[in-house]
C-alpha cells in the first residue's frame, strides 16, 4: 500500500498538534524530558521506542489523561488544559477540559469498551450524552460506522461477546462517532492474538487513507513503514530522531534507534511472526543496553 | 488381536468408524440420597410435632396474621418503613460515597464524619433520640435568617426574621421521623458499600469516558455507577432484609403501627404468646422471600454484559441433586 503524501498541506498551515518542551514526572521518575513534536492535519505519525520510553505517557498527555509539569501542548491552536491569562496559566475547570477532549479520539491497548452497553450503545453514548445528538441521528451514524469497521451484524452484541479484534474495531468506531480531528492510538493491536491484528490494522489503514490525523504508538513495523508519513523514535523520554519511515527505519542515524530496530527485526524473524510487540509489559531496555532512568 | 472388535469406542479400534455422540452415565452421588433421606426424616418429625403439639396453635396464628391492626402495622411500619428508609439510605449512601471519593476535601471530610457518626450509634438509641430527645431539646424549629431571633431581640424588632416554623414535638413521633432515622443510619452503611462498588470499576472505564469528552458527572452516572451496581446490589439486598427486621426498632420512637409491636400486644392481651410470634415470623418470611426474588432480577439487570445468572444456564437444584444432565 502506498503512503499518502500531502506535502502541500504539511508545512504551510499551523500544526494540528504542537508539543513544546513537554516534561512529565511520576514522583522522582522523569518520564518525559522535553518533547517537541509537531503533527500537521492529515499526517499519520507513528511513535516508536523501547518499553518505558514514555510513548504512552506522551499520548495520554495530549488529551490530558495525564497532566504535564512543563512545556505546552496545543491542539488545533488551543492550549490544552490551561488558560493563558496575560502570561499566567490558570487550570481549566473539568467541563472545559472535557470540551477540549471532544475533538480527540483515543483508542486504548485494552479497548476499554463499556461492558454494560451493546456495541451500538457504546457508539451512541458520547454523541447523545455529550453532543446532545438525538438518539435517532446517533443510531444512524453509529450504524454507518459499525458498517465501516465491518461489524454491522454485531450492533446488539455486548463487548464480552466479541473477539478482541472485534472489540478494538468497535472501540475505534466509538472514538470516530465523536467526529474527532485527531485520533490517538496506544498499541491498538498488542493485546490481540496474531491472527486478529490484521483486521484492526486494516481499519486504521482505511482511516489514514481517508485523511484522518493520527498518532499511533505501535510495534507493527510494516504498518509504520507503509501507512505512516513520519516515524518518531523516542527513548528515555526524549525524541531521538524522526523523519520519513523509509529513512529512519532503513537508515537510522542514531545508535539507539539502530539497536531498537535490530532487536525488533530479530524478534520478527523469531517465532513471534506478525505478533511484534505483543509482549507488552516486558522491559526491553535491559536487553537493548539502553538505560532510561 | 485385530480380529476382536473392541467395544469401548477406542479411536484406534481398526473398524474405521469415528466416535459418535456421547451418552455417558453421570457420576453417582449416593451420599446426596442419604442426606436427602435424613432431611426428609427430620422434616417429618418437625411436621408431626406441629400437628401433635397443640401449643403451636397455627389456627390462631393465621387469624392473628389477618387482624386489621397487624396488617396495618405490616403495611405502614414494616413495608413502607423499609421502602422509605432504603430509598433514603441508598440514595444518600451513593451521594456520600461519591463525596468521599471526590477530590474536594470538604466534601470528602463531611462524608467521612457522617459515616463515622451514624455507624457508631445503635439504631435503637438513634430512634429513641429522635422520638424523645430532639423534641425535648428543640420543641420547634424556626426556619429563617440564621441568628435572626437573637438579632431581632437585641435590636427590638417586631419581625424576628422567621419564615416557617416546624413543630418538632408533633413531627418526631411520626412514621416519617422513624423513616428518616433509619434512612440516615442506613446511608452510612450504604456509603461504604457504594464506595467499594465504585472502586471496583476499572480505571480504564473512566479514562475511556473522559477521552470521549464526557464530563466527570456524566462519567459517574452513565459509565461508573451502572457497573458499580453489579457489586452494590448483593450487599444492598442484605441491607434491605436487615432493614425489614430493623423496622421493629420503630417502637423506640415510639411508633406502634409496626408488625412486631402489633403481634406482641395481641400476645400479651390474649396470653397466647407463641401463635402471635409465629404470625410475626410468617410475615417476615413472606416479605423477605419476595424481596429475594426482586434481588435476583436486579442482579440480572445490572449484570448484563457480564455473563450474569439467567444468561448462562445452570442446572436446577433438583437436576444437580439427582446427578442428571450437565457436567458435574
Ligand atoms: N501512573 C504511573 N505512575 C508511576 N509511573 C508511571 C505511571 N505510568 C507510567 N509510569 C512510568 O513511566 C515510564 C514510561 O511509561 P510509558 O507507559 O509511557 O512507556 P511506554 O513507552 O508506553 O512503554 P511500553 O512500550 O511498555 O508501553 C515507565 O518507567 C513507567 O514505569
Ligand atoms: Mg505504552
Amino acid at each position: 500500500m502506498a503512503r499518502r503524501h500531502a506535502p502541500t498541506q504539511h508545512h504551510t498551515d499551523v500544526p494540528l498538534v504542537r508539543a513544546v518542551n513537554v516534561t512529565k514526572s511520576f514522583h522522582d521518575n522523569q518520564v518525559l524530558k522535553g518533547i517537541d513534536i509537531d503533527v500537521h492535519a492529515g499526517e499519520v505519525v507513528s511513535l516508536l521506542g523501547p518499553s518505558g520510553s514514555g510513548k504512552t505517557t506522551f499520548l495520554r498527555c495530549i488529551n490530558m489523561l495525564e497532566s504535564i509539569d512543563g512545556g505546552r501542548i496545543f491542539v488545533d491552536g488551543e492550549l490544552m488544559g490551561y488558560e493563558d491569562r496575560g502570561g499566567t496559566l490558570h487550570h481549566l475547570p473539568d467541563k472545559a477540559k472535557a470540551a477540549q477532549r471532544r475533538d480527540i479520539g483515543m483508542v486504548f491497548q485494552r479497548f476499554n469498551l463499556f461492558p454494560h452497553m451493546t456495541a451500538i450503545d457504546n457508539l451512541m453514548e458520547a454523541p447523545v450524552q455529550v453532543k446532545g445528538l438525538s438518539k435517532r441521528d446517533a443510531r444512524e451514524r453509529a450504524t454507518e460506522l459499525l458498517d465501516k469497521v465491518g461489524l454491522a451484524d454485531k450492533a446488539d452484541a455486548y463487548p464480552a461477546q466479541l473477539s478482541g479484534g472485534q472489540q478494538q474495531r468497535v472501540a475505534i468506531a466509538r472514538a470516530l462517532a465523536m467526529e474527532p480531528k485527531l485520533m490517538l492510538f496506544d498499541e491498538p493491536t498488542s493485546a490481540l492474538d496474531p491472527e486478529l491484528v490484521g483486521e484492526v490494522l486494516n481499519v486504521m489503514r482505511d482511516l489514514a487513507q481517508a485523511g484522518m490525523t493520527m498518532i499511533v504508538v505501535t510495534h507493527e513495523m510494516s504498518f509504520a513503514r507503509e501507512v505512516c508519513d513520519r516515524v518518531v523514535f523516542m527513548d528515555g523520554g526524549v525524541v531521538v530522531e524522526q523523519g520519513d519511515p523509509a529513512q529512519v527505519m532503513v537508515n537510522p542515524q542514531h545508535e539507539r534507534t539502530r539497536q531498537f530496530l535490530r532487536r525488533l527485526t530479530s524478534e520478527q524473524h523469531g517465532d513471534q511472526g506478525a505478533d511484534i510487540g505483543a509482549d507488552q509489559g516486558v522491559d526491553h531496555s535491559a536487553d537493548t543496553g539502553v538505560t532510561n532512568s | 488381536m485385530s480380529s476382536v472388535a473392541p467395544t469401548g469406542g477406542s479411536p484406534v479400534d481398526g473398524t474405521g468408524e469415528r466416535p459418535g455422540p456421547i451418552h455417558a452415565r453421570p457420576v453417582p452421588h449416593p451420599w446426596r440420597w442419604v442426606a436427602l433421606a435424613l432431611i426428609a426424616v427430620l422434616v417429618a418429625m418437625l411436621i408431626s410435632s406441629f400437628v401433635t403439639n397443640p401449643k403451636w396453635d397455627f389456627g390462631f396464628a393465621l387469624q392473628v396474621m389477618n387482624f386489621r391492626p397487624v396488617l396495618n402495622g405490616l403495611l405502614l411500619g414494616t413495608i413502607v418503613g423499609t421502602i422509605g428508609a432504603m430509598i433514603l439510605g441508598v440514595g444518600l449512601g451513593i451521594v456520600l460515597a461519591i463525596m468521599r471519593l471526590s477530590s474536594n476535601p470538604v466534601l470528602a471530610g463531611v462524608a467521612a464524619v457522617y459515616t463515622w457518626f451514624f455507624r457508631s450509634i445503635p439504631r435503637y438509641v438513634l430512634l429513641f433520640m429522635i422520638g424523645t430527645g430532639i423534641g425535648y431539646l428543640y420543641p420547634h424549629v424556626d426556619i429563617g435568617v440564621p441568628f435572626g431571633q437573637q438579632l431581632a431581640s437585641a435590636l427590638g424588632w417586631s419581625n424576628d426574621l422567621t419564615f416557617w416554623q416546624v413543630d418538632i414535638n408533633a413531627f418526631s413521633t411520626t412514621l416519617l421521623a422513624g423513616i428518616l432515622g433509619l434512612g440516615f443510619s442506613e446511608a452510612a452503611y450504604m456509603a461504604e458499600i457504594a464506595r467499594a462498588g465504585i472502586l471496583s470499576v476499572d480505571r480504564g472505564q473512566t479514562e475511556a469516558a473522559q477521552a470521549l469528552g464526557m464530563p466527570p458527572s456524566r462519567t459517574m452516572m452513565r459509565v461508573v455507577l451502572p457497573q458499580a451496581m453489579r457489586v452494590i446490589v448483593p450487599p444492598t439486598g442484605n441491607e434491605t432484609l436487615a432493614m425489614v427486621k430493623d423496622t421493629s426498632l420503630l417502637t423506640a420512637i415510639p411508633i406502634g403501627t409496626e408488625l412486631f409491636y402489633q403481634t406482641t400486644i395481641i400476645g400479651q392481651r390474649t396470653l397466647r404468646i407463641m401463635p402471635t410470634l409465629v404470625a410475626a415470623i410468617a410475615w417476615y418470611l413472606i416479605i423477605c422471600s419476595i424481596l429475594m426474588v426482586g434481588q435476583y432480577y436486579l442482579e440480572r439487570y445490572f449484570g448484563r454484559g457480564f455473563g450474569a445468572p439467567g444468561q448462562t444456564k445452570r442446572d436446577s437444584t433438583v437436576k444437580r441433586l439427582l446427578g442428571v444432565g450437565g457436567s458435574h
